[in-house]
């Protein structure tokens, strides 16, 4: 076990884990920061996509001794009151149906718009597919992105 | 009814006393109820202002001083949306604004509640009764509370969105003012149930209660639930069925590894155990490493080395819903294979006659020209999301559980069973579920969990990895199904004939459509024995049994030179008007209906011969439902343009969230349809993640959905499961007019058998 120092949600915290332990652990496990979810461990499904320095990663796919000085933020940090435009896009869709998907799919729009304020449907579809839902809400989460202010 | 109330205090609903003292509940419990729902409203922030005191009506609901009122859901949440809906049918009867309702689900407590199960598409229907006569005697009561307050005539108070009236007084009340002396009332008997036509929560769209919690990632699943000393397990299973346990090689190095306190190995279930109809479990004996968090397990899942050997056949009894039955494990490594061969086998063979109409034997003989297809479909995984899991606390003869399940009164008694307690000392908290699909039907994980806990005394959390969700699995069987059909030297359809079987059960329904619309017609199944476990998957053998008909109906309509939907109309006619048999499990009407909705709304037949389009129409979970589905293969690929959807499942409580409902099982039907697969090889499932077991994905998903809804007064039916089924006749029929080309084996589109 190694302690490190890293960034989650604008703050710093202290962990003790093995330096390969998949971020996605840490957060889970040490950090209690369960929002991002476990789905395949492998990055195939991106249900544990945070933002790395802005950019979505699959948490699964990250070790810890591989943080470093990169900011991290996780669904509970991406805004204060769910009322990230992302989010509110997807409750006015009622896109979930049982949601365990959902927070990696946010996270992977929401990084998506960052980058891209304005992605087309090709884009989108390319972006998205990295992500599983397996309860099949594809055609909501397409409406609910595209609904957003600077999608259009 | 309880007549105690609580100052401002949520009410833990693990039955108090079980597990007294133990520990800090990391945010479980007083975070649904604290942060609860935003009652379909986006914007707020947080729900309804919470009271002072609460006021237990009866067991779905109590009433806040401040008329904020706590619906109890008492079926489990896996996303079909009855955290939502439910409360919406009480609430229409109490006549509450549904801004001040708060949704909770119910602690699970089968003297309260009843069957607390998911499954089958049966919430909705089984609970519509209950809920409303819950919400209009809670209403009748507070009436009567405010006549005796007021002094006047019962008959002349009314109710309007939480508050009492007493118009020639001009006096009101909110619910919440009288709801102590309400609580103090007799329940009455008898009460009248608000008219169809004045319902105005019910039919009116509600957001899911729980969405805001979802989009922020609250602690809402079995895998997020978190004790203070809690370890975490995992298990290590054959990777053959067909294998069990022999010895575990490293056992001193593995359990010296850093971060793990146990391995051993154990045994689910007792010697001779009678299974109940979901103890399903796919390998009798298990390893469990216990660890302080899930990586330093799964390091030393990784590293443990475990001799296997060849599990002897063995004979299981069960008793479950359909009585008294036994299954014949045979020994062996299966392949998938062999299976296809000896399917083909069984399918040459007479079977199991289950249905004859008239003498189909001589119609055969007779017709002129026989159509004879055969269809088959490969295993299924179920793979929800959340990989199963459960959390368990044994402290001496007391178990706590908490995970997610569809059927926590299935598995009370189990474990009662296993671990020689009464069912008194266990207590089960529903979580809400990263989808179920009917793979949480079967809990023998919370029995593993609470082995595990009781092993090392500690509470405990049980993850399956997803290597382990997908290969340790209760999954949809291989099927295959030969449809004939004899036609007359007039071109018309005199007898149909159905062998259907599967690898280890039948996908049979005889007395479903087309039975009674055919004068001569023949039903007969088989099946073969495995060891490979199988159990419920969404719309269990109609989502096969559906693909089949519907396709062979399609090619059968064109060798007689009618329209698809009027050749399946005409049928439904002579069902409706002469049926042919006894026991014909639909209603014709209802049935055609659909198929003309969808003809309507998607402009079958009007100016479409550009579209290469598949219709398809099927019953199940007493609803109807029927699609149009529009394909264009483009680069090589199957796209689907657009489905139209109708279906009639009587009343909708909530139309949007039926709809994203209906939505669902579109996809997952396409997905499945075109790419859904498992295969076996030697016993071993040949995938076992996400990077091989293909899934639909969003570019593969439909690009669009129309769902509509037959306009019904009658008494709501199932959902969750009538959409998907039907889907694979659609796609099936629609890569007909795409490709030109009929495909009678699923996926349609996967990468074919291995080997
Ligand atoms: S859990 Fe990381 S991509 Fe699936
Ligand atoms: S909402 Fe269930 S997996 Fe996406």
């Amino acid at each position: 076990m190694t302690s490190y120092q890293i960034e989650v949600n604008g703050k710093a915290r202290q962990v003790n884990a093995d330096p390969d332990t998949p971020l996605l652990w840490v957060l889970r496990d040490n950090l209690q920061l369960v929002g991002t979810k476990y789905g395949c461990g492998v990055g195939s499904c991106g249900a544990c996509t945070v933002h790395v320095d802005g950019f979505a990663m699959r948490s699964c796919q990250l070790p810890l001794d591989q943080v470093g000085e990169q900011s991290i933020t996780t669904i509970e940090g991406l805004s204060e009151h769910g009322n990230h435009p992302v989010q509110r896009a997807w409750l006015d869709h009622d896109v979930a149906q049982c949601g365990y998907c959902q927070a990696g799919q946010i996270m992977t729009v929401s990084a998506l718009l960052n980058h891209s304020p304005n992605p087309d449907d090709a884009e989108i579809e390319a972006t998205m597919s990295g992500n599983i839902c397996r309860c099949g809400t594809y055609t909501r989460i397409k409406a609910a992105i595209k609904s957003i202010d600077s999608v259009g | 009814m309880s007549t105690h109330s609580e100052i401002n205090q949520r009410r833990r609903f693990l039955k108090t006393g079980l597990l007294g003292s133990g520990g800090l509940l990391l945010g479980f419990n007083w975070l649904t109820g604290c942060t609860n729902n935003t009652a379909g409203h986006v914007d707020a922030d947080s729900g309804p202002e919470l009271p002072d005191t609460w006021q237990d009506i009866n067991a779905y609901l109590k009433i806040g001083n401040n008329g904020t009122v706590t619906i109890y859901t008492p079926n489990p949440e896996f996303g079909q949306g009855v955290m939502t809906a439910m409360p919406m049918i009480l609430a229409e009867e109490l006549d509450v604004d549904w801004k001040d309702v708060i949704s909770e689900q119910a602690p699970f407590n089968a003297e309260k509640f009843g069957f607390q199960f998911t499954g089958g598409s049966r919430g909705i229907m089984s609970r519509w009764a209950g809920l409303r006569q819950a919400g209009a005697t809670a209403r009748q009561m507070l009436i009567t509370a405010a006549a005796q307050q007021w002094e006047v005539p019962v008959n002349e108070v009314s109710t309007k969105a939480g508050r009492l009236f007493h118009s020639a007084s001009d006096r009101s009340a909110g619910y919440g003012e009288v709801a102590t002396i309400a609580a103090t009332l007799p329940m009455p008997e008898e009460v009248p149930l608000k008219e169809i036509k004045d319902f105005s929560i019910i039919g009116n769209s509600k957001k899911n209660v729980q969405g805001r919690q979802i989009v922020t990632g609250h602690p809402l699943f079995g895998i997020d639930y978190r004790k203070e000393g809690m370890l975490t397990a995992m298990i290590v299973h054959p990777p053959s069925f067909g294998q069990k346990f022999h010895r575990i090689r490293n056992l001193d190095e593995v359990k010296g590894m850093p971060g793990i306190r146990d391995v051993f190995h154990f045994q689910t279930y007792k010697d001779g155990f009678e299974k109940g109809g979901f103890d399903t479990n796919a390998f009798p004996e298990l390893v469990a490493i216990v660890g302080d968090s899930t990586w330093p397990v799964m390091k030393a899942k990784k590293a443990l080395l475990v001799d296997w050997q060849e599990q002897e056949a063995f004979v299981e009894s069960i008793n479950g819903f359909r009585g008294k039955t036994t299954r014949n494990v045979p020994t062996g490594l299966e392949n998938s294979t062999d299976h296809e061969s000896r399917m083909k086998e069984m399918a040459a063979i007479p079977g199991r006659e289950v249905r004859k109409d008239g003498d189909p034997e001589r119609a055969f003989q007779s017709a002129t020209k026989v159509l004879e297809r055969s269809y088959s479909a490969p295993f299924l995984a179920h793979n929800c999301m959340e990989p199963m899991n459960a959390f368990a606390h044994v402290e001496g003869d007391k178990v706590w559980i908490a995970g997610p399940l569809q059927a926590p009164g299935m598995i009370e008694p189990t474990i009662a069973a296993r671990m020689d307690i009464p069912v008194e000392n266990i207590d089960i908290e529903m979580t809400r579920m990263g989808g179920g699909f009917g793979r949480r039907a079967y809990s023998h994980y919370m029995l593993e969990a609470a082995l595990i806990s009781q092993q090392v005394k500690a509470p405990v959390q049980l993850i399956y990895s997803r290597e382990d969700d997908m290969t340790n699995g209760i999954y949809r069987p291989a099927y295959h199904a030969t449809y004939r059909a004899a036609i007359d030297e007039n071109g018309q359809l005199t007898a149909l004939h159905i062998k259907a079987g599967g690898v280890p059960e039948s996908p049979l329904f005889a007395n479903r459509f087309p039975a009674g619309s055919v004068d001569n017609y023949l039903a007969e199944e088989w099946s073969i024995d495995s060891n490979i476990t199988i159990g419920a998957f969404r719309a269990p053998r109609s989502n096969f049994m559906a693909g089949a008909e519907q396709a062979f109906l399609d090619e059968l309509a064109e060798e007689l030179g009618k329209d698809p939907i009027d050749f399946r109309l005409e049928l439904l006619d002579r069902a409706k008007e002469n049926p042919v048999g006894e026991q014909n499990d639909y209603d014709p009407e209802r049935y055609a209906g659909v198929l003309k909705l969808v003809r309507k709304k998607s402009g079958w037949g009007e100016g479409d011969q550009d579209l290469q389009r598949g219709v398809s129409a099927y019953f199940c979970h007493n609803s109807y439902a029927a699609h149009v589905l529009d394909l264009k293969i483009e680069d090589g690929k199957p796209v689907v343009q657009k489905v139209t959807c109708a279906i009639d499942c009587g009343i909708v409580v909530n139309p949007d969230a039926a709809a994203n409902m209906a939505e669902g099982g579109i996809v997952d039907g396409v997905g499945n349809a075109l790419y859904g697969e498992l295969t076996f090889t030697d016993g071993k499932p040949d995938k076992n993640n996400f990077d091989t077991y293909r899934m639909i994905r969003m570019n593969e998903a439909p690009k669009e959905i129309d769902v509509h809804f037959v306009p019904s007064e009658i008494d709501p039916t199932g959902l969750g499961e009538p959409p998907f089924p039907p889907v694979f006749g659609a796609m099936a029929n629609a890569i007909y007019k795409a490709t030109g080309e009929r495909r009678y084996r699923q996926p349609f589109w996967g990468e074919g058998l291995k080997g």
